[in-house]
């Protein structure tokens, strides 16, 4: 019997795959691991504080803060673009001149760099010279994003809706695109309504690209920084800190670099956990009952 | 229950128009006998879908009129039409289980719960659907999601008329006999109208008393399985159906005599041959026999012999026309000479792809 040759040369090839992702996200990724287990005081002295910064974290009032903030925030902007970007989807013409149309104008808001968007916002909606802010005032309705932390609020979940929709839109298109004919002629034939069409072929049919729209709408949102810092930096008060913003503060502004770093830590550990939760729930959707054989 | 009547029905996709080429439909007249069963037989894109949208109103036809019985449905919406349809690829709600898939036109009529159940179970007893009848649909094979397509049809009882399109395309070759024979027996059992379009000459000779070959848009022949095998009144008909199909021969004629490629043949009929139009004569390789050279007929080369199994087909040359020939399996032949005795008896002119009768002699 002739002994299989075993040969570990192959490792070398991975090599450079190792080494490129050691460099670009291991090692970094431990320099914050390492900032969140030690203190310094300058000079590139550190000692050993164990898990005192993640101690805190856990126990300060400002995180909970930023952090149900941020979950209200990817709440409401979920519950509003899903619904509204189905709608937008299931109006949208499926052939003739409508359709490049309809999908380059989808596409628009989509390609505007985050800071930009940010800018056209936070002068759309002053009141001095934005043509929100002033047609508003003019009507008497007392808005004001730099004050008021309501209309700051208003405005950035506007903003998110107008910027990410389409999103939603063109993912849910795609679905709607893909059922055959068959099933809306035999959903005639079988007497169905236009809510049982949506309900029993269409909303099924769009179940996967609905599950990719949803997470990828839940980690931007999330991870929302450039848009609320451009209109509201945050303000008024602490009224739109998300959790980035809040991490910047502490990390760039009071230089805070432990405390920062376990907050990073966590941070990402959520983000993950949600997505996980999220996309366990969505794909178990519909499939609960075993798979069967054929009859 | 009631007959359906379509008259001067034409459809265009373009909308109304002068340019007969638009029509995907050309205009036809046609009456469907209640409970019967009927076969539309043609290539892809000869109209037969077109047909069949229309009479469940899925497409409301350029011009024309849909009756059912002496009602015009002509503009009548499909859900208000007692018809079922049953589509090449299976159509199931996949969020659903068989039964509520099987109750669902029930429901969406408001039927009540006490009226669907025992409904729904009888007839997936029939189907042999019982035993998943509580499952998700969607993880079934394909012969079961397209049994459960045809029980949607089945289980409303004021069902008119089951359409049939294509059905068996995704199904096993196994599995396609015994939900046909399945399909024959639920025809007679229910006595509903039964269309159905297929492009397969076998499952449309077996299923039907009465076979529609369509080609270009057009009603070439209705007739009976035999009538389309024995007088094909087109020959597209002719060449479609049978295996292989009919040999189509261009001739001359002079009363009863046809001249092919300058050799003269008799006919059992006599015929005054046409000033303009051609001219053909149509005979199937099942009346056509092959036998030693010198023997009385008409001298042949054998181009090629192939065994198919029940039979031989030969390709045989006379001059420069080419024939396929049935011969019998145990058949041998010596040589790449033959000789072609015809039938006459079953030889048909054609003029212009259109049959000609004679006069008798």
């Amino acid at each position: 019997m002739i002994a299989k040759q075993v040969n570990q040369k192959a490792w070398f090839m991975v090599l450079p795959v190792f080494l490129i992702v050691a460099f670009s996200a291991v090692i970094p990724l431990m320099t914050v691991v390492n900032y969140s287990v030690q203190d310094t005081f300058g000079n590139n002295v550190f000692f050993w504080v164990g898990f005192d910064w993640f101690r805190d974290l856990i126990h300060s009032e400002r995180f909970h803060q930023a952090f149900l903030r941020q979950l209200l925030f990817s709440g409401i902007i979920l519950a509003i673009e899903v619904p509204l970007g189905i709608a937008i989807a299931l109006t949208m013409p499926k052939k003739g001149w409508g359709v490049p149309l309809c999908l380059v104008n989808m596409a628009l808001p989509l390609l505007i760099p985050w800071n930009v968007v940010g800018t056209i916002w936070q002068i759309f909606g002053r009141v001095d010279i934005g043509l929100l802010g002033h047609t508003l005032a003019a009507l008497g309705i007392d808005y004001n994003y730099t004050q008021d932390p309501i209309a700051a609020w208003l405005t950035v979940i506007v903003m998110d809706i107008w910027h990410w929709t389409s999103l939603v839109v063109l993912l849910c298109y795609a679905g709607l695109c893909s059922i055959p004919d068959a099933y809306y002629q035999a959903a005639r034939i079988d007497g169905a309504s236009r809510w049982a069409i949506f309900r029993y072929i269409q909303l099924p049919k769009m179940h996967r690209v609905l599950l990719i729209a949803i997470l990828l709408r839940f980690m931007d949102s999330f991870m929302i920084y450039t848009e609320p810092f451009v209109v509201t930096g945050g303000g008024p008060g602490n009224s739109t800190t998300f959790l980035s913003i809040d991490l910047v503060k502490l990390a760039i502004g009071q230089f805070d670099l432990g405390n920062a770093a376990a907050m990073s830590l966590v941070y990402f550990l959520i983000i993950l956990l949600c997505s996980w939760i999220f996309y366990t729930v969505m794909s178990n959707v519909g499939e609960e009952s075993s798979p069967k054989g054929g009859a | 229950m009631a007959s359906i009547t379509l008259k001067d029905v034409a459809h265009s996709y373009r909308g109304e128009s002068q340019n007969p080429a638009d029509f995907a439909l050309k205009k036809l007249n046609l009456t469907w006998r209640d409970g019967g069963a009927y076969a539309l037989l043609g290539p892809s894109g000869c109209g037969k879908t077109t047909l069949l949208n229309i009479i469940s109103g899925l497409l409301i036809p350029t011009r024309g009129q849909v009756l059912f019985k002496d009602q015009d449905v002509t503009r009548l919406p499909t859900e208000q039409r007692n018809i079922a349809q049953i589509f090449q690829f299976p159509v199931i709600y996949d969020t659903m289980t068989v039964f509520e898939n099987l109750a669902f036109p029930l429901k969406n009529r408001g039927r009540t719960s006490k009226e669907i159940e025992p409904r729904v179970i009888e007839l997936a007893k029939m189907l042999g659907l019982e035993k998943d009848l509580y499952g998700k649909a969607q993880h079934l094979t394909a012969d079961a999601k397209q049994k459960i397509s045809l029980g949607r049809g089945l289980i409303r009882k004021s069902v008119n008329a089951i359409l049939f399109d294509e059905p068996l395309t995704v199904i096993d070759p196994q599995l396609k006999w015994q939900l046909r024979s399945q399909l024959k027996f639920l025809h007679k059992k229910f006595k509903f109208t039964m269309i159905y379009v297929t492009h397969d000459q076998t499952e449309a000779l077996t299923f039907a008393d009465e076979v529609i070959v369509m080609y270009g848009g057009a009603i070439v022949q209705i007739g009976t399985p035999e009538a389309l095998f024995e007088r094909p009144e087109h020959t597209f008909v002719g060449y479609f159906i049978g295996s292989p199909g009919m040999n189509i021969l261009p001739c001359a004629l002079k009363g009863n005599k046809a001249m092919i490629d300058g050799i003269e043949i008799s006919l059992n009929q006599s015929y005054t041959p046409p000033s303009t139009g051609k001219i053909e004569l149509g005979i199937r390789p099942e009346h056509l026999r092959l036998e030693e050279p010198g023997r009385d007929g008409l001298p042949v080369k054998v181009l090629k012999i192939d065994d198919i199994g029940r039979h031989k087909i030969a390709r045989v040359a006379l001059n420069t026309c080419q024939l396929n020939v049935i011969m019998p399996e145990m058949t041998t032949l010596t040589g790449d000479m033959g000789t072609l005795v015809i039938d006459t008896d079953h030889a048909n002119i054609y003029l212009d792809e259109h049959l000609v009768t004679g006069e008798t002699l």
